[in-house]
């Protein structure tokens, strides 16, 4: 793949430009509904180097699916971008986006960032052959041939794996199966060499055979290009197998975040805790139980007051003065580049980690 | 999960179905030969032109007391055998027997009152509740049905079934939507366990669930199942849930049971090939087993189509053992070890059920790509057994033969040659359709042409291709090679022109 010269996405660039590749800022997007204002994302920061992957959890209705649209600049497209209110910093490669014109987001979609959707078919049009719209998408940011674009878009599917990609580039989405689909997806998603890729939930609805094929290949393209990755994704195995950081989301905030070893080997929130509890796991011995997180998923209209987490946190009470149910908990360093928000203090944490949920894990 | 399966895991494994031990649990269910066809009809007349064989044959039994895991990949015929064993659609041949009744035939009339002791519970929280009743008329429903008056009323009885589940009894007037996913799946069990059956089908009961419902959901059913003696089966394809809940577990592969063991030998000892890689594949949340993902089998392709499954061995065109055999021969489920029934004829972790057969399809060798070396080498003493009667290979071949394989150095130098010759064999980059080794999937029930075998085995008029038919002197020593995983990074050398074509990076494959 010729390496196209990415014209100057620097300028513009001011003296607060981070050095991440891509830096979220306290990023906010807030839907105003019939019912009340959906806080969807409520002040999130992350940031993620070009070669490495971050993968954000959570379960469904946490903000993950919010996060990654409003880095893609899509919520503001159409009718749908009357209905939103976005506030806070997305720079990506020196620029930030949330300020940034339409068009100028325009430009960078699908170049320097791509996305592979929870969905297939929703991102692929039905009528429309698949190697056409790897074509259109090729087209739209290089001034070529349609018989170069075709070539490329063969090339493509082929690197992705798809069998006889030069038959298949004629066929309709719906003549493959599901994970040959996400394949083309990921084909399409590919086809300018994106700088940055959002996966999100991209094997969720794919069998553990495809999905092992589906990881390795993000994971393969990833080491080619030194992309940076962000894998959203509710399966804390694809998490454990190919992040280097994690950021786990409940109720649109970050609730923690940190090395993906640091969090899977020493987790300091509460939720992360019910997360790794729920799970059963082929890795271990089977224990008696699963540890469930109690209770419902918070609404997003009326978050819970203090920490969200709290009618479900079986600690609310240890922390001092109620503060749990009052008093909302900024993240804190509890280690090396591991951040938690939580208001336990450090000595019951520690406890409470090394005696009731360690050994049950 | 339940008290049982802890305790006793060892004393049932113990339990064979034919052996007849004292403390062998009754059967609640039999399926014998079970076949279900969806025909495919064309044209104005109808024609049948085919048949989608969802479920093709399968022999299982449910002991009372007991959960079934069912696992297996999208479209393997999990639901379909879920519908036909509770009848809610008819079998195309075979029989079902519940409590030793025959109830292949029965008519919905005659299945009525039935339908009290063999409920389901479905895959879907959203799509199965009817959104216009109460929770109160859902769960109420199967009274209203069977005419069954309970004690106390039938309000009071879905209250208690409500709170039995998790539910508030003040539930009982409100409507679906104002429900959760994860309390949906409640409400469907309710309905399921009103009646108090003594057999439940669960379809995906929490596949569509968070992992933190989702682990109460299943929580759920192992206290209902301890209280109320419930016998299930559960299908599911996440092996981790499955692996929680079951007690023995059925592998299903396009329409056929792979593989029936108890859980710990399935889990442990994986015997056949597809359960084996299918196990290999689940990602595991434990960041320090990350980079050595040396057990990792990556399955090359997609399952191929329901309607011309592959001949013989259904596996056979994504098997990394694949010979002659697998191909015209279709392996029988048959009990190897104690309650570990298998349908292959080059087991895992057991004795080779075919020793003679060792000169390897070129489907398998090309899936042997992915199959890592440390999955190859296993098995030490079945490939020395089988090593021992070959008596086909010339000598050279024998050294090269079953652990060539197995032995990664050896083979090393002649895979490197081999795959020269391949490539320089094969100099035009033929448009002709590259005959894939793996399966062309075809999501339309459209009748294809033919199975697999044919195309494949004319494809690979390679090198090795006599190679195929007879194990003879023509089965090079090279065949084997193949299983190195270096010259994989072009499986198909023929069909590419790759020229210098720098960007070109290998195939997603596991290394
Ligand atoms: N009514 C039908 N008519 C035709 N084909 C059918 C019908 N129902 C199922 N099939 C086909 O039978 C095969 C098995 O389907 P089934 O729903 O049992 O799969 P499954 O194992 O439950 O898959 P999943 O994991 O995706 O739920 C599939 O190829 C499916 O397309
Ligand atoms: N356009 C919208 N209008 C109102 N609410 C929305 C909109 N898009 C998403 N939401 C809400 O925002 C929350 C987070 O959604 P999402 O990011 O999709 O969750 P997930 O973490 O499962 O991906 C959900 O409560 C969802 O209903
Ligand atoms: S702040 Fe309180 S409620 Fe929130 S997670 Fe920590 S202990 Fe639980
Ligand atoms: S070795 Fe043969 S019989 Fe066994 S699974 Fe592979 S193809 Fe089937
Ligand atoms: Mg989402
Ligand atoms: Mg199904």
């Amino acid at each position: 793949m010729t390496e196209l010269s990415k014209t100057e996405t620097g300028e513009g660039t001011t003296a607060k430009a981070p050095s991440a590749f891509l830096e979220v800022r306290d990023l906010k997007v807030h839907f105003p509904t019939d019912d009340g204002i959906v806080k969807s994302v409520d002040g999130l920061s992350f940031s993620v180097d070009k070669g490495k992957t971050l993968a954000i959890v959570g379960e469904s209705g946490s903000g993950k699916s919010v996060t990654s649209l409003a880095v893609m600049g899509l919520h503001r497209l159409g009718a749908r971008g009357k209905n939103v209110r976005m506030s806070g910093e997305i720079w990506l490669n020196g620029k930030e986006l949330v300020g940034a014109s339409p068009d100028e987001v325009r430009r960078l979609r699908g170049r320097d960032m791509a996305m592979i959707f929870q969905d297939p078919l929703s991102a692929m049009h039905p009528y429309y052959k698949v190697g056409d719209q790897i074509v259109e998408a090729y087209r739209v940011h290089h001034k070529v041939s349609k018989k170069e674009a075709r070539t490329r878009a063969i090339e493509m599917l082929d690197r992705v794996g798809i069998p006889e990609p030069a038959k298949r580039v004629d066929g309709y989405p719906h003549e493959f199966s599901g994970g040959m689909r996400q394949r083309a997806m990921i084909a399409m998603a590919l086809v300018n060499n994106p700088e940055l890729l959002i996966a999100d939930e991209p094997t969720t609805a794919l069998d553990v055979t495809v999905q092992a094929q589906i990881l390795d290949l993000i994971r393969d393209l990833q080491k080619e290009f030194g992309s940076a990755v962000i894998m959203i994704t509710h399966d804390l195995g694809v998490v454990a197998e190919i992040a280097d950081d994690v950021l786990v989301m409940y109720g649109g905030r970050c609730v923690e975040r940190g090395a993906a070893a640091e969090v899977f080997e020493k987790p300091q929130h509460p939720y992360t805790w019910g997360l790794l509890g729920s799970m059963p796991r082929i890795d271990r011995e089977t224990s008696e139980r699963l540890i469930p997180v109690k209770g419902q998923p918070p609404s997003l209209i009326n978050v819970p007051s203090g920490c969200a987490f709290h009618p479900r946190c079986p600690y609310a009470d240890v922390p001092a003065e109620n503060v749990s149910r009052t008093v909302r908990p900024e993240l804190q360093l509890v280690g090396a580049g591991h951040w938690s928000a939580c208001h336990l203090p450090a000595e019951d944490r520690e406890r409470i980690w090394t005696e009731e949920i360690a050994p049950k894990l | 999960m339940s008290e049982t399966k802890k305790t006793d895991t060892a004393a049932k494994a113990a339990v064979p179905e034919q052996a007849s031990a004292p403390d062998e649990r009754e059967v609640l269910l039999k399926v014998e030969n079970l076949t279900k066809h969806f025909p495919i009809k064309k044209g104005i007349l109808r024609r049948q032109v085919g048949a989608v064989k969802a479920v093709d044959g399968i022999d299982f039994e449910v002991r009372k007391g007991e959960t079934l895991g069912v696992v297996g990949e999208s479209g393997c015929g999990k639901s379909t055998m879920g519908r036909v064993i509770t009848r809610l659609q008819d079998p195309t041949g075979g029989s079902i027997s519940f409590e030793g009744q025959d109830i292949t035939r029965l008519s919905t009339g005659e299945m009525r009152p039935l339908r009290r002791d063999i409920q389901m519970i479905f895959q879907d929280p959203y799509g199965s509740l009817n959104p216009r009743h109460t929770i109160g008329s859902i769960v109420s429903a199967p009274f209203r049905l069977q005419g069954v008056e309970p004690e106390g009323g039938v309000k009071k009885e879905v209250q208690r079934l409500l709170e039995l589940v998790g539910l508030s009894p003040e539930h009982y007037n409100r409507y679906p939507h104002e429900f959760s996913g994860g309390q949906r799946q409640r409400i469907g069990i309710a309905r399921a366990l009103a009646l108090k059956p003594k057999l439940v089908v669960a379809d995906e009961p929490v596949s569509a669930l968070d992992v933190s419902i989702q682990a109460q959901v299943v929580n759920l059913m192992d206290d209902l199942q301890q209280e109320l003696g419930l016998t299930y089966v559960i299908i599911a394809h996440d092996l981790s849930v499955v692996r929680h809940v079951s007690d023995r577990i059925a592998v299903m592969y396009l329409g056929k049971i792979v593989e029936l063991a108890d859980r710990n030998a399935l889990y442990e000892a994986p015997m056949h090939p597809y359960t084996k890689a299918l196990m290999s594949a689940v990602p595991v949340p434990d960041t320090k087993r990350r980079g050595q993902r040396s057990e990792r089998i990556l399955l090359r392709g997609d399952v191929p189509s329901p309607i011309a499954p592959p001949s013989g061995c259904r596996f056979h065109t994504r098997c990394w053992k694949a010979t002659e055999i697998c191909r015209t021969t279709e392996p029988q489920l048959v009990e190897l070890k104690l309650g570990q029934r298998v349908a292959c004829h080059h087991p895992e972790n057991f004795a080779d059920q075919a020793p003679q057969d060792t000169v390897l399809l070129s489907a398998a060798k090309a899936a042997s790509e992915l199959v890592p070396d440390a999955v190859l080498a296993g098995e030490p003493e079945a490939a020395a057994k089988s090593e021992a009667v070959t008596e086909t290979s010339p000598e050279p071949a024998t050294d090269a033969k079953p652990e060539a394989a197995a032995e990664e150095t050896k083979a090393e130098p002649e895979a490197k040659s081999e795959a020269a010759k391949e490539t320089s064999s094969e100099p035009e980059p033929e448009p002709e359709p590259e005959p894939e080794p793996e399966p062309e999937p075809e999501p339309e029930p459209e009748p294809e042409p033919e199975p697999e075998p044919e195309p494949e085995s004319e494809s690979d008029a390679k090198p090795e291709a006599a190679a195929e038919p007879e194990p003879e002197p023509a089965a090079e020593p090279e065949a084997e090679a193949t299983a190195e995983p270096e010259p994989a990074a072009e499986p198909e050398p023929a069909a590419e022109p790759e020229p210098d074509d720098a960007p070109k990076s290998p195939k997603p494959k596991g290394k």
